[in-house]
């Protein structure tokens, strides 16, 4: 099985390397209308049938490492190295991007999908996907040279294999990991595709702004898949790491969440570019920024150039990337210059106060964050070289001075959507501007009330801005709903349910975004509830009890166990309230037999309040006693109830408007038709998003 | 009870007897009575690491054992640094040491990576005042580019009005009750 994955891989390589060259040189030919033996036209279907097949050969050759992992065959020093024979099934599964070679080929692999796809839908426009095949085949032939000459994953150990495998790092083995590194890759590699097809419509001078539609979905889900990944991996970090947060600002964190933010800054000045054929330059930028950004989180993970808990992943391949990144950036810089002139703006901004304008600080403030966080993260290394000394850039430098961006993000969010396009008049403003700013101050002066004093510290001021803004963002989105809706109920008939969900159903791209929006209002509330964690830590004896909050943990037992896979000691806590119990917990240590690693397993009662997160941090030499850590953090379940009304909100705007799919058929209507009322239903119904 | 009152940085400012010599005026009233909550609520901190002043400085300071986590949530029982560090930090804060005391002896004996956050010193402060002057140059080009293209855009000659578009564009506000469209 080895030899076969070594041998799908080198022909994946020999395959994406015909796509990119064959590719190119056929459409050099369309582009100077040259004529040879062999037809452009025909050449380009055969380097679009061979990245076709670079898909079935890396395919092949992940089917290959995976059967390696469950048929135990150490004889494959990746195998050896993350696996083991005790591990259970879905983790030899995972043992697949557990490591560098094994998450180059995820990598790889994921990159063809996506380039199978888009191969097959090439009639959607036969040029420009030619264009961005060629793309997407150069980047395929640089992760398949990775694969094949830097670091193969079928490489075989020296002598006779191991009876069994070192096994797999004990982080790793959590039912999350088995999704969230996947998730995280199909939206880093995700984001190859719209970079492919707006390079490609740069390089072909490509007519319009179709390119952006044809786009429009690929971004989206790769936007969606990363949303996923991110926030997998906070939730992962908050179970497994046991120390009580979801996000420490580590350089492999923050590597996930730049393009994310260049991405959604895209999806936003995009809208510019379909209405008003703005921005052109811009998001061209955006979207090149988002795929460097994409390979340096890679590099980041891989290269070692900042200290990370992703350590793990290692290796020395960095210098493939540095380069692979210069070059990216230098074909970038060259078309952009070279074609410059075709992204000429078609409109301009015509007041401060619009849409447009809302925008424009809305992807000033998306680049801002970005910005500080890479700043943050290199900054190490910058001090390195300047200074002779790392220092450490950690959580409060990131509290202080990326925090109050991300407020002013979220005050924008609620702002811009008010504000109409081209100008907003002083009476509208006023009209859409009360309600929130009522529900801002409301809220402020409720939070005043029941005692939160904003001048204890600097994160009870962020969390004191947060609630307060967030209750105006709220009321904005709401008030959008609500207005929309009541137009559609006067028009209809309908009630006010059935109305709302019409509204939606009439402009998802719109209304899904609005709900988006409400999921990262949720989850600004979820990060704010943060500034008043508390946390105690004990040792316990039999029927001992400790108290946090409103909870009484009493420890009923504490044990040891073992199975084939790890050595676990833990402790029972009974958990009262009020004197009622409400549940048992059982916090954990695991002591993994194959990597000699310990591992903490954490015991979370979560409410919407509130979590009650307890880990056993450990046992008293002394005493033989177990030490318990209790964290109550207030409203991390909103976090996570964010995201999935964030994911509800992306998949409706990817649904087709109801509009958009009638608009074919009204077309088709007889002229009499058009003797109706002219509008029919409210032009805010069909409106912008 | 052990009082944790800092001292002041300036003791020739606030020296006892010049500050009763004045007291008759209003405001040294109300420095007396600062002073007073000052000593009240360091009362209320007497338990060194259960206080404020201890969470926020262990959660500046980084456990260097290799975990990558504050001294505040290092959670490694056995860890060979965290222990000695904290008891290091509430001896600090006992004996009255101020903020930048305590980080400079941390970074003295533990290397430049045990604080949490680069102090402003030399080379350092660029890390903090870098992202906040880019963010403000940001909003000035924004600014700077509305205020660039706005003339222009007025000085384009007006579409021709369609008496029919002018009607539909009434109604659709009538309608809708707004021009947010």
């Amino acid at each position: 099985m080895p030899v076969f994955g070594s041998f799908s891989l080198l022909l994946a390589l020999a395959l994406s390397a015909y796509t990119l060259l064959a590719g190119a040189f056929a459409l050099r030919q369309l582009a100077i209308r040259a004529r040879t033996r062999i037809s452009p036209e025909r050449l380009a279907e055969t380097a679009r049938r061979a990245g076709i097949a670079s898909f079935f050969a890396t395919t092949t050759a992940a089917f290959a490492l995976v059967w390696a992992a469950f048929t135990n065959d150490f004889s494959v020093s990746y195998i050896l190295h993350h696996s083991n024979r005790a591990l259970p099934g879905p983790y030899k599964f995972a043992a697949l991007w557990s490591g560098q070679e094994g998450s180059l080929l995820l990598w790889a692999w994921l990159l063809a999908t996506y380039g199978f796809v888009l191969r097959l839908r090439h009639k959607v426009d036969v040029r420009l996907t030619a264009y961005a095949s060629t793309i997407l085949a150069g980047v395929q032939v640089f992760f398949l040279l990775l694969l094949n000459f830097a670091a193969p994953p079928f490489a075989l150990v020296q002598g006779a294999p191991p009876a069994d495998g070192f096994g797999l790092n004990p982080l790793l083995q959590y039912p999350e990991m088995v999704i969230h590194p996947p998730m995280l890759y199909l939206g880093y590699v995700g984001f190859t595709v719209p970079f492919a097809f707006a390079l490609g419509a740069l390089m072909m001078r490509y007519p319009g702004e179709k390119w952006i539609h044809i786009t429009r979905r690929w971004t989206m889900v790769t936007w969606l898949f990363l949303t996923c990944g991110v926030f997998l991996g906070a939730h992962w970090a908050y179970s497994v790491l046991g120390w009580g947060g979801y996000w420490a600002w580590d350089p492999v964190e923050n590597a996930s969440l730049m393009p994310w933010l260049t991405g959604t800054a895209f999806l936003h000045s995009v809208m510019m570019q379909e209405k008003r054929g703005m921005m052109k330059n811009w998001n061209v930028w955006l979207i090149f920024s988002t795929f460097l950004l994409s390979i340096l989180g890679t590099l980041l993970t891989r290269s070692g150039l900042v200290s990370s808990v992703h350590a793990f992943a290692q290796s020395s391949i960095g210098s493939w990337f540095y380069a692979f990144l210069f070059l990216v950036l230098v074909v970038c810089v060259f078309t952009f210059i070279l074609q410059r002139d075709h992204l000429k703006s078609d409109h301009k901004i015509e007041s401060l106060v619009s849409r447009e304008s809302s925008f424009l600080f809305n992807n000033l403030i998306f680049l801002a964050a970005c910005f500080t966080i890479l700043w943050g993260t290199l900054f190490p290394v910058l001090s390195e070289y300047v200074q002779g000394n790392r220092v450490t850039v950690g959580a409060p430098w990131y509290n202080r001075i990326a925090v109050p961006i991300g407020l002013s993000l979220l005050a924008l969010m609620g702002l811009g959507p008010l504000l109409a396009w081209r100008s907003s008049s002083l009476r509208s403003i006023r009209r859409n501007f009360v309600l929130p700013s009522i529900a801002t101050v409301a809220t402020a002066i409720a939070l005043l009330a029941i005692g939160e004093r904003p001048w204890h510290d600097q994160g009870t001021i962020y969390s004191f801005v947060a609630f307060s803004v967030a209750a105006g963002v709220i009321t904005a989105i709401a008030s959008e709903f609500l207005h929309g809706a009541h137009v559609l109920k006067v028009q209809t008939g309908r009630n006010i349910f059935a109305a709302t969900l019409l509204l939606i159903q009439r402009n998802t791209r719109r209304y899904g975004g609005y709900i988006v929006h409400f999921g990262v209002v949720v989850i600004f509330i979820g990060l704010a509830g943060s500034a008043f964690n508390r946390s105690t830590e004990q040792e316990m004896d039999f029927r001992q009890s400790m108290r946090v909050g409103p909870y009484t943990l009493v420890c009923q037992d504490y044990t040891q166990d073992t199975n084939p896979n790890y050595d676990s000691e833990y402790a029972v806590l009974d958990v009262y309230r009020n004197g009622k119990k409400v549940t048992q917990l059982a916090p954990e240590k695991r002591f993994y037999v194959a990597s000699q690693q310990v591992s903490t397993m954490v015991a979370n009662h979560s409410t919407l309040a509130w979590d009650l997160y307890v880990i056993y941090a450990g046992q008293n030499p002394d005493s033989n006693r177990p030490i318990i850590k209790v964290f109550l953090n207030p409203l991390v379940a909103w976090i996570w109830i964010g995201v999935f009304i964030v994911i509800i909100g992306t998949l409706v705007a990817l649904v087709p408007s109801l509009t958009t799919v009638l608009s074919p058929a009204r077309a088709r209507e007889p002229a009499k038709k058009s003797a109706r009322p002219l509008v029919s239903e409210p032009a805010t119904l069909r409106g912008g998003d | 009870m052990r009082l944790n009152i800092k001292p002041p940085r300036h003791p020739e400012r606030s020296e006892g007897p010049a500050l009763f010599h004045h007291a008759r005026k209003p405001w040294h009233y109300i420095h007396v009575l600062l002073i007073a909550a000052i000593v009240v609520f360091g009362a209320h901190a007497s338990d060194t690491t259960n206080g404020p002043r201890y969470q926020k400085l262990s959660h500046a300071i980084m456990c260097p054992c290799g975990c990558n986590q504050l001294l505040g949530e290092c959670n490694h029982v056995g860890c060979p640094d965290s222990d000695k560090m904290r008891s290091h930090l509430a001896a600090s804060i006992d004996h009255g040491d101020d903020d930048t005391t305590i980080f400079r002896a941390f970074q003295d004996q533990y290397g430049p990576t045990a604080l949490a956050a680069p102090m402003f010193t030399r080379f350092n402060q660029f890390s903090w005042w870098v992202p906040p002057i880019v963010l403000l140059l940001g909003i000035g080009a924004v600014f700077f580019v509305v205020r660039r293209w706005r003339p222009r855009a007025v000085a384009m000659p007006a579409p021709a009005s369609d008496p029919h578009t002018l009607v539909l564009e009434q109604r659709i506000r009538r309608e809708t009750g707004g021009d947010s469209l």
